[in-house]
């Protein structure tokens, strides 16, 4: 009676695809509700669900489209950046000719298609200390689809800061690692790596298959599906890493080590990291830092004059002719008369890759006042 | 005999997946000491696991016989 229900629904869909939206959906997840351990008590769960992906590159394309067909009711994508032709090798939901488009925009085109009934949210922003909190608080699992280390940390971050749990993929050559760090108060990434001064290459720099990222999103897709279903054992408290040659896999165990951060001092650790700009008794602190290097952007015709070691004197308006004098790997603090121009003599910087450039606040001013009332030594 | 297990860029510079070594007994910051010094790891990030288990401290880790050790930098690709 059962089976002859469901044939007489299957039929009735290749009829009428405007049966009513109930049905469709009975029908639509019908292999996975069939199972005991989902139902419609589960199906339930997954459309209530809400999952946020950080990067729909290699690992973000793999999992989206899984949790798309399965009916979680609202997935964010978050990524900037655009589809390039080295990305097709992996990234395998781009087509050929959306190369140049927003990844993001693409990706939730490619979801609605699949699956129209559930919501998707493209944000075209880098995730940053700015937008991650406001961002996670609407989202109760957070997917890291990244490929450097130093947003990784920031996810877990602000995964401690708002109490999400924190799925994470990482791939290096043939083999990956995946865990569910911050479920349930249990260990974070910071318990595993506490160290953020690392570098590692990402995919561009060390080379990868495209399996190798879809197999690691797959893992991190099961997950996900299993904490908003409840089955299972999420894999929260160990790492597991996985060996794509021989098909080894070894789980290790983390222990918690590192206590839960507030947003005060989410706010404290990231306030100075992404600013543009640096007070200028911090600036001071640094005169003697043979790898600091003050520019001065102002005309020649402009006082105070400040005699520091490590200056030059740049105007702003030539700024980009004289650009290739510069190191992209020197920190510069760049001031003009009240730390106004400055900003924009950054943001130029910055642009051309000169990434550790901050601009001044107060400009000379403040910085003639520091000297003179606290005798900084400037020789 | 105590085993070492090398994962990601650390099996690239051992040039191995793993290695054994006939102590029986060796603190774990030892043998860290020797294995970064013959294959040039201290520019290298990476967590120490004893018997499948993360050590937050590897100051007071006393290894014994037949103990495995693995060496898992961090991963980032994506």
């Amino acid at each position: 009676m059962k089976l002859l229900y469901y044939r007489h629904l299957q039929e009735a869909s290749f009829l009428n695809y405007d049966l009513n939206p109930k049905i469709m959906e009975i029908i639509r997840y019908n292999r996975q509700m069939i199972l005991p351990e989902i139902g419609a008590m589960g199906q339930q769960k997954l459309q209530d669900a809400k999952v946020l992906i950080i990067g729909v590159g290699g690992l973000g394309v793999a999992v989206l489209p899984y949790l798309t067909a399965a009916g979680v009711g609202e997935i964010g994508i978050v990524d900037d950046d655009t589809i390039e032709l080295t990305n097709l090798q992996r990234q395998v939901i781009y087509k050929n000719n959306s190369i140049g488009k927003s990844k993001a925009l693409e990706a939730k085109e490619m979801a609605l298609a699949l699956n129209p009934l559930i919501k998707i949210n493209a944000i075209t922003e880098k995730l940053n200390s700015k937008n991650v909190i406001s961002l996670f608080e609407k989202y109760d699992i957070i997917v890291d689809g990244t490929d450097n280390l130093k947003t990784k940390c920031l996810i877990n971050d602000a995964c401690s800061v708002t109490n999400k749990p924190f799925v994470y993929g990482s791939v290096y050559k043939f083999e990956g690692q995946v865990s569910v760090f911050n479920y349930k108060n249990g260990p974070t990434y910071s318990c595993l790596f506490p160290e953020e001064s690392i570098t590692v290459g990402n995919c561009n720099e060390a080379g990868v298959l495209g399996v190798s990222v879809g197999i690691i999103g797959m893992f991190q897709a099961n997950e996900v599906l299993k904490m908003i279903l409840g089955i299972g054992e999420v894999l929260s408290g160990k790492l597991l890493v996985y060996n794509f040659l021989n098909n080894e896999q070894h789980k290790f165990d983390i222990l918690k080590s590192d206590s839960t951060i507030h947003k005060a001092s989410f706010d404290y650790k990231y306030s100075e990291v992404e600013s543009i700009e640096i007070e200028a008794s911090k600036a001071l602190k640094q005169i003697n830092n043979p790898e600091v290097v003050f520019i001065d952007i102002r005309n020649e015709d402009e006082y105070p004059k400040l005699k520091i070691k490590n200056s030059i004197q740049i105007p702003l308006n030539q700024l980009e002719f004289e650009l290739h004098k510069l190191n992209t790997e020197t920190t510069f603090f760049v001031f003009c008369q009240s730390g106004v121009r400055s900003k924009n003599a950054v943001e130029i910087l910055i642009n051309n890759n000169y990434n550790n450039a901050k601009s001044v606040v107060g400009g000379a001013n403040a910085i003639e006042k520091m000297i003179n009332n606290e005798s900084v030594s400037v020789f | 005999m105590i085993a070492v297990k090398y994962f990601g860029a650390i099996a690239e510079k051992t040039n191995s997946k793993s290695e054994e070594f006939l102590f029986s007994e060796l603190s774990l910051s030892q043998l860290i000491d020797s294995l970064e010094k013959k294959y040039q790891l201290s520019s290298m990030t990476f967590s120490i696991a004893v018997n499948k288990t993360i050590i937050t401290n590897a100051e007071n880790c006393m290894l014994k016989n037949n103990d495995e050790v693995a060496l898992l930098p961090p991963f980032a690709g994506g």
